[in-house]
This record gives C-alpha cells, sequence and structure tokens, in this order.
C-alpha cells in the first residue's frame, strides 16, 4: 500500500506542522531576541511532534496489528534485518540534524551569539580586581553584532541579590530599570559563588561567575516588569534570589533617570 | 594482566584530567605578582635519569629471571628499588628547598598535587618491587616458571615512568 | 583467570543459605542479586527524598523544609538515584547476572574484584545518608559547583566527596571486569558478533567507565583540596577557576549518562526479540550505533556549559556533537520497531515496561537534541525543562527498563513467575505518575521556573501540584511491585527453566540456575535471536 504510506507520512508533516505553529507555550516576547527564539522553538516543535507521533503510532499499531494470538507458540517472521532500510533510517536522522544544527546556528547569528567579542581567543579572564576594562570578556547572547550599547549597566550578584549599577548617573538599584528598543549590555561579576541572570521573556540567560566577569547584551521592546531570575542553585536563598527589570519607554526612562541620579558631590 | 593493562589507562585518565587542568590553569589564570612557573631543572632531571634507567634495570631482572638466575633476577630487583627511592628522597629534597607551599598560588598547588600523586604511584611500585623480591627468593611464589607477579610489577613501573616523563615535559619543561 | 570454576560447590560459603547473599560471596548471580536487592533499597530512600522535594514544591512557599535541608534533599536525592541505584542496577546487578551466561563463562574473569566492588557500595551509601544526620548533608547539588561547594558546610561535602570516590572506584574495577570478562572469558568458539546484544552495550559502557570515572576521582580530590587544604584550584577567590571544575566534571558526568542509559538498551535489546518473537533487526548496525555512541559521548561534555562563558567555536562544535548523538541513537529505536513488525507479540508486563521506555525515550531524546541547540538551551538551561528531560532520559528510559528487566529475569532468578495483573498495575500506576509528573515540568522550565528552588511563582502553582500528584502516583506504584515480588517469591507460578521459550543462553539451564551455570558444559547459542530460524520447543 504505498499510497497508504504516503497519506499517512504527508498527514503526519501536516499534523505537526500544525501543532508546532499554533502551540504557544512560551511566556511574552518581550525582546528582540524573543520572536527569533519563537521560531527556532516552533521549528523544533513541529519536527519533535512528527517524530514523536510517527514512531508511537507505528509502536502502538505493531503491538495492536501483531499481537500474540491465544495458542499461538510459532515465531514472527526470522527477518534479520534489511540494509537499505537501515541505510535510509540512518540517512534521515542524520539529514534532520543537520537542518537542524544549520538552522540553529542561523538563528545564534541572527541573535548574535556568534559576534566576535572582545577578545575570544580560548579562555582569556580578567584579573577579578579589575572587571571594567572590557578588554577580554565572555560573551553571552548579544542582539545586535558589532554595535555598540546605547546603555551600560554593571551588575553584580552576590548571596542572595542582583544590584544594578549606572555608571552614567552613578544610580545604584535592586531592580534593573532599561529604556525600550535600545540596546542595553549588562556587564556582570559575581562576589561569591555561581549565579545566572535570566529574563524568561527576553529568552537570554548568562552565568555570572566569580573571578570572570561576563557580559550579556539584550534590547526589551515591550515595556512592562519581567522577573529577573537566579538559575544557578547558589546556596539555601537560591529560590528567591529574584528581582524585576522594568522596561520603560523612552521618556519615562528619562524621567527616572533624573529622579534617581545623585548630585555630584 | 589485560586487566591490569585496563587499570593503567584508568590510572592514566586521571593524570590527564590533572594535566587537562594544569595546562588550562596556565592559559587563563595568570599567577598573583611574585609566582613563577620556572622551576630548577638540575634535580629533576636527575630524577628522570634515575627513572628511565629504573626501567631498564626492572627490565634486567626479568630477563635474569627467564634466564633462570634468581640470584641476578633478586640483585637488580634491589637495585630497581633503590633507584626509586633514590627518586623518592630527591623528590622530598626539591619539594624542601621550593620556595613555595602548597597554598602560595594555583601553579603551587597544581604542582603539588600533580608530582605528589605520582609520587604516591612511585612509593607504591618501590613497595611492590619490594614485594616481588622477596617472592622471587628461592622456594618463593615468583620463579621461572611463575613470574605473573614480576610481569605485573614490570609493567607498573614502566607505566609510572612513562608518566613521569610526560609530566617532566609538561611541568619542568614548558 | 576462572578461579572459582576450579572450587567445588561445597567450599562455597554459606551455599544454599540466603546468608550468602549477606556474605563476601564469589559467585556472579549473587553477586548480581547483592547489587540489585541494595540498588532498590537505595532506590526507596531516594524516593523518599523525592517525594520530600515533591511535598515542597506543591505549594509555591518554602514551608516544609528549611532551605538549607531542602539542599540536602535536593543533592543526596540526585546522588543516590545516580550513583546507588541506576549506575549500580543497570551496570552492576545485571551486568553480573547475565554477561557470564552470554560469554558461556562459569564466572566473572575476577570474582574476587566482583565482591570487593560490590561491598564498596553499602558503605559508600551508609555514609551518604548518615551525612545527614551528622552535621548535614552536601547542599551544592549532585554537580557540587564550586565556589559554592567550597562554601557549603565543609563535613558533608567531604562525606559527599569521600562516598562517590568510593562508588567510582566500585564503578571503575567493576568495568574492567566486564571488559576482561566479555573479551578474554567467551567460550571457545563464540565470536564478538554472535554475543547476545547487551554484552556490547556492556562492553560500551564499561569502556567509557574507565575512561570517563578516573577524570572525575582526579577532580573530585582537587575539590578536596579546596575544601581541607585550601589551595585554590576553583576557588576564583584565590585565582583559581571554577569553569575549569565544571569542564572536568562534565568530561565524566555526562558519559555517566550513556553508563546509565547504555545498558538498558541492551536490556530492551534482550527483552523485545524474546516477547515478539522475532530476531533482533539489524543486529550489525546495533553494534555500531552503540560504538559510535560511545565514541561521541566522550565529546560532548560541554554542552552543559552553554551559559558558563564558554566560547562561541566551543559551543558550535558541542551542539554539533551533540547532535549527532542522534543518529545511531535512532538507528537504534528504528531497528527496535522493526523488531516488533511482523512479529508475535504477547503484550505481558515485561515488554509494556518495554514499549513505555520506547515512548518515554523518543520524548527524552527529541528535547535532548533540542537542548543541543544553544540558542534553544540559553533560555530553558538550568530549568525544570531540563529536569523533565532528564527524567524522561534516566526514570523514563532506564529506570522502566530495570523493572521490564524484573519482570523478564525474575523467573530466572528465583525459578517462579512474578503475578501478571499485579504487574499490570504497577506499570499503569508508574507510566501515568511518570508523565503526570515529568510532563508538565517542561512547560513549567520554558516558562519562567528554575530548577533547584524550593519556593516558585504562583502562576506555576497548578503544573506543579500535577506534577506533586504523579510522583504520588509513582510512589504508590511501588506497593504493588513490592507485593509482587514478595508474593511470587513463596506463592508465584513455578517457572520452569525457560517459561519465555527464549534462545540467549542463561535459558538453556535450570532456573534458579546451579553454582556455576551449568551442570554440564557451556552450551554453544551461535543464535542468539534466531527466532523462526532454530527450533524452539513450545
Amino acid at each position: 500500500m504505498p499510497s497508504g504510506h504516503f497519506l499517512v507520512s504527508v498527514g503526519l508533516i501536516l499534523l505537526g506542522l500544525l501543532v508546532g505553529q499554533r502551540v504557544d507555550m512560551l511566556p511574552v516576547q518581550a525582546s528582540v531576541n524573543a520572536p527569533v527564539y519563537d521560531e527556532l522553538f516552533r521549528v523544533l516543535f513541529s519536527i519533535g511532534t512528527m517524530l514523536f507521533l510517527g514512531i508511537c503510532g507505528l509502536l502502538v499499531y505493531s503491538l495492536v496489528r501483531f499481537r500474540r494470538q491465544p495458542g499461538d507458540f510459532g515465531d514472527g517472521a526470522a527477518i534479520e534485518g534489511n540494509l537499505s532500510l537501515e541505510i535510509v533510517w540512518t540517512a534521515i536522522p542524520a539529514v534532520v540534524v543537520l537542518f537542524v544544527g544549520l538552522y540553529s546556528y542561523n538563528i545564534y547569528e541572527r541573535m548574535g551569539g556568534m559576534a566576535p567579542l572582545a577578545d575570544h581567543s580560548v579562555m582569556h579572564a580578567m584579573p577579578a580586581t579589575d572587571p571594567g576594562s572590557g578588554d577580554r570578556v565572555w560573551g553571552g547572547i548579544s542582539t545586535v553584532s558589532g554595535e555598540t550599547a546605547d546603555l551600560t549597566v554593571d551588575v553584580t550578584a552576590l548571596q542572595f541579590a542582583f544590584i544594578f549599577h549606572y555608571p552614567e548617573g552613578n544610580i545604584t538599584t535592586g531592580e534593573l530599570h532599561v529604556p525600550e528598543g535600545e540596546r542595553v549590555e549588562l556587564r556582570m561579576k559575581a562576589n561569591d559563588v555561581i549565579h545566572a541572570f535570566w529574563v524568561p521573556q527576553f529568552r537570554i540567560k548568562q552565568d555570572i561567575i566569580p573571578g570572570q566577569p561576563t557580559v550579556l547584551t539584550f534590547t526589551a521592546n515591550r515595556p512592562g516588569t519581567y522577573p529577573i531570575i537566579c538559575a544557578e542553585l547558589c546556596g539555601p536563598y537560591h529560590g528567591g534570589m529574584r528581582t524585576s527589570v522594568v522596561v520603560h519607554d523612552r521618556g519615562a526612562f528619562d524621567q527616572w533617570l533624573t529622579k534617581n541620579t545623585l548630585p555630584v558631590a | 594482566m589485560f586487566g591490569l593493562v585496563l587499570f593503567l589507562v584508568g590510572d592514566g585518565m586521571t593524570f590527564a584530567g590533572l594535566f587537562a587542568a594544569y595546562l588550562t590553569f596556565r592559559a587563563v589564570n595568570p599567577l598573583p605578582s611574585g609566582g613563577v612557573y620556572d622551576l630548577e631543572l638540575l634535580l629533576p632531571t636527575i630524577n628522570t635519569a634515575l627513572l628511565v634507567i629504573s626501567s631498564f634495570t626492572f627490565h634486567r631482572a626479568a630477563r635474569q629471571l627467564r634466564q633462570g638466575s634468581g640470584f641476578g633476577c633478586r640483585l637488580w630487583l634491589l637495585i630497581t628499588a633503590a633507584l626509586g627511592a633514590a627518586f623518592l628522597a630527591s623528590q622530598m629534597l626539591e619539594y624542601f628547598k621550593l620556595p613555595f607551599g602548597l597554598t602560595a598560588n594555583l601553579f603551587a598547588s597544581t604542582f603539588y598535587v600533580l608530582t605528589g600523586f605520582h609520587g604516591l604511584h612511585v612509593t607504591l611500585g618501590v613497595l611492590m618491587i619490594l614485594i616481588v623480591w622477596w617472592q622471587a627468593r628461592a622456594g618463593g611464589s615468583i620463579n621461572r616458571e611463575s613470574h605473573f607477579g614480576l610481569e605485573a610489577a614490570e609493567l607498573y613501573w614502566h607505566f609510572v615512568d612513562g608518566i613521569w616523563v610526560v609530566l617532566f615535559g609538561i611541568i619542568y619543561l614548558l | 583467570m576462572e578461579s572459582t570454576s576450579e572450587l567445588p560447590v561445597s567450599l562455597i560459603p554459606n551455599h544454599g543459605s540466603w546468608l550468602r547473599y549477606l556474605s563476601f560471596s564469589l559467585d556472579h548471580k549473587v553477586v548480581g542479586i547483592q547489587y540489585l536487592v541494595t540498588g532498590f533499597l537505595f532506590y526507596l530512600v531516594g524516593g523518599v527524598l523525592a517525594g520530600m522535594i515533591r511535598t515542597e514544591l506543591a505549594t509555591p512557599i518554602s514551608d516544609y523544609l528549611s532551605r538549607e535541608v531542602y539542599n540536602e534533599v535536593l543533592t543526596m536525592h540526585g546522588t543516590i538515584m545516580i550513583f546507588l541505584w541506576i549506575v549500580p542496577v543497570v551496570n552492576g546487578a545485571f551486568g553480573n547476572y547475565l554477561i557470564p551466561f552470554y560469554v558461556g563463562a562459569r564466572d566473572m574473569a575476577f570474582p574476587r574484584l566482583n565482591a570487593v566492588a560490590f561491598w564498596m557500595i553499602p558503605p559508600a551509601g551508609l555514609l551518604l545518608i548518615a551525612s545527614f544526620f551528622i552535621g548535614g548533608a552536601s547542599q551544592s547539588g549532585w554537580t557540587a559547583y564550586p565556589p559554592l561547594s567550597l562554601r557549603t558546610p565543609a563535613l558533608g561535602q567531604l562525606i559527599w566527596i569521600f562516598s562517590v570516590l568510593l562508588l567510582g572506584g566500585s564503578s571503575i574495577l567493576g568495568g574492567i571486569n566486564f571488559i576482561v570478562t566479555i573479551l578474554k572469558l567467551r567460550r571457545p568458539g563464540l565470536k564478538m558478533m554472535q554475543l547476545p546484544m547487551y554484552c556490547w552495550a556492556m562492553l560500551g559502557t564499561s569502556i567509557l567507565v574507565v575512561l570517563s570515572t578516573p577524570v572525575l576521582a582526579g577532580t573530585l580530590v582537587m575539590l578536596a583540596f579546596d575544601i581541607v587544604a585550601h589551595t585554590g584550584f576553583f576557588n576564583p577567590a584565590i585565582g583559581g577557576n571554577a569553569v575549569v571544575y565544571q569542564h572536568l566534571f562534565w568530561f565524566y558526568s555526562h558519559p555517566a549518562v550513556y553508563i546509565m542509559v547504555l545498558p538498558a538498551f541492551g536490556l530492551v535489546s534482550e527483552i523485545l526479540p524474546v516477547h515478539s518473537r522475532k530476531p533482533l533487526f539489524g543486529y550489525t548496525t546495533m553494534v555500531y550505533s552503540i560504538l559510535a555512541i560511545v565514541f561521541l559521548g566522550l565529546i560532548v561534555w560541554a554542552h552543559h556549559m552553554f551559559t558558563s562563558g564558554t566560547p562561541p567555536w566551543m559551543r558550535l562544535f558541542f551542539t554539533i556533537a551533540t547532535s549527532f548523538i542522534a543518529v545511531p541513537t535512532g538507528i537504534k529505536f528504528f531497528n527496535w520497531l522493526a523488531t516488533l513488525w511482523g512479529g508475535k507479540i504477547a503484550l505481558n508486563s515485561a515488554m509494556l515496561f518495554a514499549c513505555a521506555f520506547i515512548v518515554n525515550f523518543v520524548l527524552g531524546g527529541i528535547t535532548g537534541v533540542a537542548l543541543a541547540q544553544v540558542p534553544f538551551d540559553i533560555h530553558v538551561h538550568d530549568t525544570y525543562f531540563v529536569v523533565a528531560h532528564f527524567h524522561y532520559i534516566v526514570y523514563g528510559g532506564t529506570v522502566f527498563i530495570i523493572f521490564s528487566s524484573i519482570y523478564h529475569w525474575y523467573p530466572k532468578i528465583t525459578g517462579r513467575m512474578l503475578n501478571e495483573p499485579l504487574g499490570m498495575l504497577h506499570f499503569v500506576l508508574t507510566f501515568v505518575g511518570f508523565n503526570l509528573c515529568f510532563g508538565p515540568q517542561h512547560w513549567l522550565g520554558m516558562n519562567g521556573m528554575p530548577r533547584r528552588v524550593s519556593e516558585y511563582d504562583p502562576q506555576f502553582t497548578l503544573m506543579n501540584q500535577i506534577s506533586s500528584v504523579g510522583a504520588l502516583l509513582m510512589a504508590l506504584s511501588t506497593l504493588p511491585f513490592l507485593i509482587n515480588v514478595f508474593h511470587s517469591a513463596w506463592r508465584g507460578r513455578v517457572a520452569g527453566n525457560n517459561p519465555w521459550r527464549a534462545l540467549t543462553p542463561e535459558w538453556l539451564t535450570s532456573s534458579p540456575p546451579p553454582v556455576e551455570n551449568w551442570n554440564g558444559p557451556a552450551p554453544h547459542v551461535e543464535h542468539p535471536y534466531g527466532y523462526g530460524l532454530v527450533e524452539t520447543t513450545p
């Protein structure tokens, strides 16, 4: 029944695409990064649905169709293998995996992850005492490659809080405020143990490692308040180590900046 | 014997892990001021020579046994053990002469852990040689016909020597 | 080499008495059962700890355990389940019981070493549990990342290091024993390509054990130095490098996943052909895919570190290497499906667990390929998505196969059949409970719940409660299983030598088998999967 197989395959692919493209399981998109990420997610979800339903369908079909009748003590067909079939199901996953790999590489590039950072020779950390020099940084994802940031914030993570310092205006705060649509660069260092900076609505995460400053850039594009979550076990109060990022439109951000700027002594 | 080879492969992986850690530390983490990678080369070179020679003397001991000379075998075993002991003594001497302690800096720590772990192997090896030496006495369990213990100890000893040569190259010369 | 085979039966300590299971026995079958029972006891302990975690997470606030104890519990849950349940059972228990049969030997290559390896496990496990009561267990997670592991209470961390070193040592000794047994102790005339697939799986696993476990040992010794002697290997405060620990740790701990999963692949390859009366499909490609997984398994460790500040080229390399593991794994799954196709399938408890393994593992494998993609991983790394993925692999995969194997080999081990209705009940509770418990965790992770927390946003309450109900069902599922195992041992239907009419060598002797496996010479099995090719007695 080749036409039957064909129909089943087409049906499966359509179903996979339908489910994958329509599924809505991720939080609100609040950064330039997020739609790109969600596109990758939908593609992976589509392929995954096809594979999962296909394999499970085949399994259940076999279990029903080839179940043993009571009193039947015979053996099944003595087939020990089929080289061409085996080549086919080596080749198909290989092609799928290759496609997924190339595609996710492309996504990664669009997110700016492959952008050459100041120095990405294997593992150069700067001395812990000098986090601000910016010569050698380890990268998280940067949204637009090769551009300089509109706003730079120094982040210090410690048990169990994030501290944000704005060099522009000399502001120190426990809550991150950023302007909508502008590129923000976080220069992050940890005082004690490894922490991680995660904003689910931005789809970004980067470990903050003592002794090795890391950088994370993003462009938020949806005003609102979103959680900042520590994602790396950092001690008893790890679950409570969270704060918020507030995305303002430009005017509101300027207001916030002016209001909080410390007068020059 | 095959089991021993597998064990040595595993043991070698432990060293490989430590070497990898050492090389990464060295590439990534600058030492605080005052820390240096350069070490005095005289004693370690003598040490290398001692161990390399001891491999040959052990081989000689095994050959003597196969040729039927129990006495020759035991003599060469003793020489090997003495060379191993001399290595350990000289290593201790080096430790005392070094200007830094275990916790001085990253290099010092890695240096002591690597050489210490290797020294532990040499110590075990010397003990093994002495046991084999005892078993190779007239009427002992090791003789011309049955010498698995001797061969196993020899393989182990060559392994420990080989590791030292790598270690010497990576830590002292590099 | 065959040291026990010369021992007359009367000299084997406590022969015939149940006391032999508490002795330093050299009989590979006794050692196998020792591993199995010990492992299961630790599974119950780890399960209680899991229950404590799910109880804490039934409400959004941290109210059931103190935060320190919660971290101790999650650390011990991971450590016990991995190092004292899955690794010892799927390798030590079934490996020791089956491999000598499969190669046609009367025991393992080094029976004494074997007993030593087993007896390292109970003290290590008890010490680990005892650490709860003497100053508190380790709080830094089963990964023990420094600098956190250098700052949590030192005693618990040191006990953890010591126990894991003991367990790793036991694992290495076992691995050496398996490799030598499979390569050197084969019955004369038995070719490698005639071995049952579990032998190949154990060969691959043991190679991984011998190559990667020593690296973990060296790493943990360095960690211990950092704690005790205040060296600074992994302590950035005094010039060390915390990321180097992660590289070394995952160089072992990623292969560790294959150490837990490859033997399960082997076991399922034994179970499916028997109950579907068909030869294992594609024997040769199965062998090569195991070898490919072993090779690839050694070069993918840094995919656990995509957010650890690794450079882009490294992320790219590990993405590609990791994705390609899907190819040999996929071959195995398609071959299993082809084994079922056209068979005469008996859907008993062993088979239900084996087929559910396929379902669970395919899902875990798909999320695994997704996690291998750097941009995907960056959002869900260290979240409940990873927790879900991991449990789909090791619980939905390996633990399901452990249960399947118990239903399959119990008649051989005890001489009696397990009760099928109770087995089905066990299966339904486990399968439903498992999917309820871990399915929703995918969603939780994607939507913002990090792992290893004792409190969470109220919006995640419903999904967490579903998950906790699933955990409760999983806990309940052990009841019919335990009743079944004990009841059947006394009252079960007598199995006979070969109740499944199987062709692999362990079924060609009495149930339970005699001390040296066969009363006569070992049978020569050229076609362990020759269903439809050779005569099987009904």
